[in-house]
């Protein structure tokens, strides 16, 4: 079986499982403890964050550790509205979100936000002058995605953020980067973000660890009470193997980035060569994109359908984003972009890690002009 | 804005005449040091000034790093144009359309020219207006005022090129760093002792930090935090020299006296012994400490009087006449505040009696000191077994166990 769903998740780099167990044995105290164990627990803790800082350029102060991108981004979103919300009750997104961003902004709504969801083009993409030109005097957070994690969408978040910077200084600027870190450059700071969520399990680190950018004279309003880890900003005993495994395997990818981005650009674009002369078949992504992320639809051929094929035939894709393929709805990312229902509810992503090789992408041809030969006869009667 | 160059002004002791070159090469130094983590900005020096080439590095933050260097009283932000008179114009209609969104109805404005480079066809009255018109054109909002303008726009004319730049923004100032000499400074884990040598430095004094911990008593967590006290002072001064002197020894001893009123007196008289061989070995010429007028025991007059005579050197005691907000307000300042309120138990709080003396008497305390008899040999030992560290601005230190503490911390981790 080949598994090409590495935007859901990836599996563990072994130097990564090798330290994380090595620490859970034998480095188990509470980094707030004052004996040695909780000693020996802080400066593991303390590498971490500046192994952390050092990947994506920032400050080690500057990073709050999490539970993962979702807690990350929920305290971002709602952290912020609450800190600020003397200056006004306005947020800016995209429809294209992810859902631990969208639902945020959903549930800010109903407390009493107003919200701007701002809509993006065939290509899924927003510019920087819409950003802009949604700000007003009561704006306080823009969140935007790095890379949409469904189609592989990849916002001008650089230009946005100096844009940003320069005509509403005072708006904070939201960037989830879980899509983007390690595929291509990640410098919150110098892109003018405030505030950047990170997950480890997406590049090869472990589930359950994350992290967030905040930019030094930010402030947020905690979600969790309790303790004052990580300065007061999330409450809880840090997880200090989940931490040290994330650093690792955020400096691992860091290094490789740029090979990373070289050899699966190579890998996708072939993919989608493949996917544009099978006819039924759409492309969703383009090349402008990420250099991971192969989205396409099959009209009229319901998405699970087409994925049990696939596996059968030995290959492992997914529908939609992991986060909400379990729901029945067509794909939100791809409505927003303006693609009929058929289409939506049609979507399957290939994603890509830098150990696949030309062999994998070869099985993943065939097994693509294949599934498509045994469902054709099915088409349009689901 | 974009900018390519900031211009940095000097302060006071340009009046000092003969000793102005070695004051401008100690700027430079420090200067450097501060600038060692942006590798793209380099340093150019003209007579009264220093240039700091952008090269790509961030104007704000290399702005809020250079505010800090001593003897420097302002930085303006700098567009840097060919000296020819259309681009020069060119270029000053561009530096004001980026400024636009500040202008309101009757904001003023005035050009200063100045012909630095006197081949130059246009005079500085001639390049005024040359200047001026366009802007005045294009920005209705705009009016002249030359008495008392909200902008004065700035146009050096010169040989290599003309700068553009308006902003003037106001600097630390002081002395440069160490052109008053040097001097050891006690640190604690306080609030005060860092902003003490700050104050120290800023009037031109070189600090080198001493501290005394206690370790057993106390953690590796308490050093690290003077660490890293110590690292952020570096980012004013570049770089910081940290002496950690062990203390437990001593301290143990003062306990098993039976004077618990007056240990504290006992231990800061050590302290200052301590740092004063220490001082003479670094070829400091004075002690400066963080002590506060009536703050705590050991800073009533008495106290100080009896716990400075310890100390042939000069005491210096930049903090003594401020009250304590003044110091936290300026703690928070210079970055210091966030680290010296982390709570780990330093050897200043250690042993705390429940009745420090407020008005030691010193014939009593000689007379204690005096049947110490290895009290002498301790100070020695102490100064012996001194660790001496480094510290560099921007740098994050990481501390390694040096002491006795099992570290099976693994490099291939990270």
């Amino acid at each position: 079986m080949k598994y090409f769903d590495y935007a859901a998740t990836t599996p563990p780099h072994p130097d990564v499982v090798r330290t994380m167990a090595e620490i859970m044995e034998a480095q188990y105290g509470n980094p707030s403890s004052i004996h040695g164990y909780g000693e020996r627990a802080h400066q593991l803790l303390r590498r971490a964050r500046s192994g952390c800082a050092a990947a994506i350029d920032v400050k080690p102060e500057e990073i709050v550790f999490t539970s993962g991108a979702t807690e990350s981004n929920n305290l971002a979103i709602k952290g912020a509205a609450l800190q600020y919300q003397s200056r006004g009750k306005h947020i800016i997104t995209t429809a294209t979100e992810h859902a631990s961003v969208y639902e945020s902004f959903v549930q800010l709504q109903q407390w009493g936000w107003e919200v701007t969801w701002l809509p993006v083009d065939s290509d899924g993409l927003v510019s920087a002058q819409q950003v802009v030109d949604a700000i007003r005097s009561d704006t306080v957070l823009v969140s935007l995605m790095h890379v949409n994690n469904e189609t592989g969408a990849k916002h001008p978040i650089a230009e946005i953020g100096v844009r940003l910077k320069k005509e509403a200084p005072k708006v904070l600027f939201h960037v989830d980067g879980v899509q983007g870190f390690g595929k291509m450059e990640a410098k919150p700071a110098a892109w003018g973000a405030d505030l950047y969520s990170l997950s480890a399990h997406k590049i090869r680190g472990p589930k359950g660890a994350g992290l967030l950018y905040v930019r030094s004279g930010v402030e947020l309003t905690p979600l969790l009470s309790g303790g004052s880890q990580e300065q007061g900003l999330r409450a809880g005993t840090e997880n200090v193997p989940l931490l040290v495994g994330m650093a690792k395997a955020m400096r691992l990818a860091a290094e490789r980035q740029a090979d990373f981005a070289q050899r699966t650009t190579i890998l996708r674009d072939r993919i989608m060569e493949v996917i544009d002369t099978i006819p039924g078949l759409v492309l969703n992504s383009r090349k402008e994109g990420a250099p991971h992320i192969v989205h396409f639809s099959y009209p009229g051929m319901k998405a699970e359908v087409a994925l049990h094929t696939l596996e059968q035939l030995g290959v492992t894709v997914s529908t939609q984003s992991a986060c909400s393929s379990r729901s029945a709805e067509p794909s939100r990312v791809l409505l927003a972009m303006g693609r009929d229902n058929a289409c939506a509810a049609g979507g399957l992503r290939i994603s890509l890690g830098d150990e696949h090789t030309e062999e994998d992408v070869a099985l993943l041809e065939q097994a693509l002009h294949q599934m498509v030969a045994q469902l054709r006869p099915l088409e349009r009667r689901m | 804005m974009k900018y390519d160059m900031l211009l940095l002004r000097f302060g006071e002791f340009m009046l000092k005449g003969k000793n102005r070159a070695r004051f401008e090469k100690t700027i430079i130094t420090q200067v450097r040091s501060l600038l060692k983590p942006y590798p793209g900005a380099s340093l150019r020096k003209e007579f009264g000034r220093l240039y700091v080439d952008l090269g790509g590095e961030s104007h704000t933050e290399l702005i809020a790093v250079l505010k800090r260097v001593f003897g420097v009283m302002s930085i303006s932000p700098v567009k840097v144009t060919p000296s020819e008179t259309d681009q020069i114009v060119e270029t000053a209609v561009a530096f004001m359309d980026e400024r636009e969104s500040e202008f309101k109805d009757g904001t003023t404005f005035k050009v200063n020219a100045r012909r630095v480079w006197k081949e130059f066809p246009n005079s500085s009255h001639e390049m005024n207006h040359l200047v001026g018109s366009p802007i005045l054109r294009k920005f209705q909002q705009l009016s002249v005022d030359v008495r008392q303008p909200d902008i004065e726009l700035r146009v050096e004319i010169r040989d290599q090129g003309t700068y553009i730049f308006s902003e003037v923004i106001p600097a630390v100032g002081g002395f440069p760093l160490g052109t008053n000499g040097k001097a050891m400074l006690l640190l604690s884990g306080g609030i005060d002792s860092p902003v003490a040598a700050w104050s120290s430095m800023r009037r031109g004094l070189e600090v080198e930090c001493v501290h005394f911990y206690s370790y057993p008593f106390t953690s590796q967590r308490a050093k690290e935090k003077v660490i890293d006290l110590a690292r952020a002072l570096a980012d004013h001064a570049g770089t910081i020299k940290l002496h950690l002197v062990p203390f437990t020894e001593i301290q143990t001893a003062f306990t098993q006296l039976g004077q618990d009123n007056l240990i504290i007196t006992l231990m800061r008289r050590s302290m200052l012994r301590i740092a004063t061989k220490l001082a003479e070995r670094e070829r400091a010429l004075a002690l400066i400490t963080g002590d506060s007028l009536g703050q705590v025991a050991s800073q009533t007059l008495p106290s100080m009087n009896v716990i400075g005579r310890a100390t042939d050197l000069p005491l210096l005691r930049p903090l003594v006449m401020m009250d304590k907000q003044e110091i936290i307000t300026l703690s928070k300042q210079i970055g210091t505040y966030d680290i010296s309120i982390l709570p780990y138990e330093d050897c200043c709080t250690l042993f705390v009696p429940k009745s420090p003396s407020t008005n030691p008497n010193l014939r009593i305390v000689d007379k204690i000191e005096a049947t110490m008899s290895q009290l002498p040999e301790w100070v020695e030992q102490a100064v012996e077994q001194t660790e001496t560290i480094t510290l560099h601005a921007g740098e994050n230190f990481i501390v390694t166990n040096q002491q006795n503490e099992v570290n099976d911390m693994k490099e291939e981790w990270f």
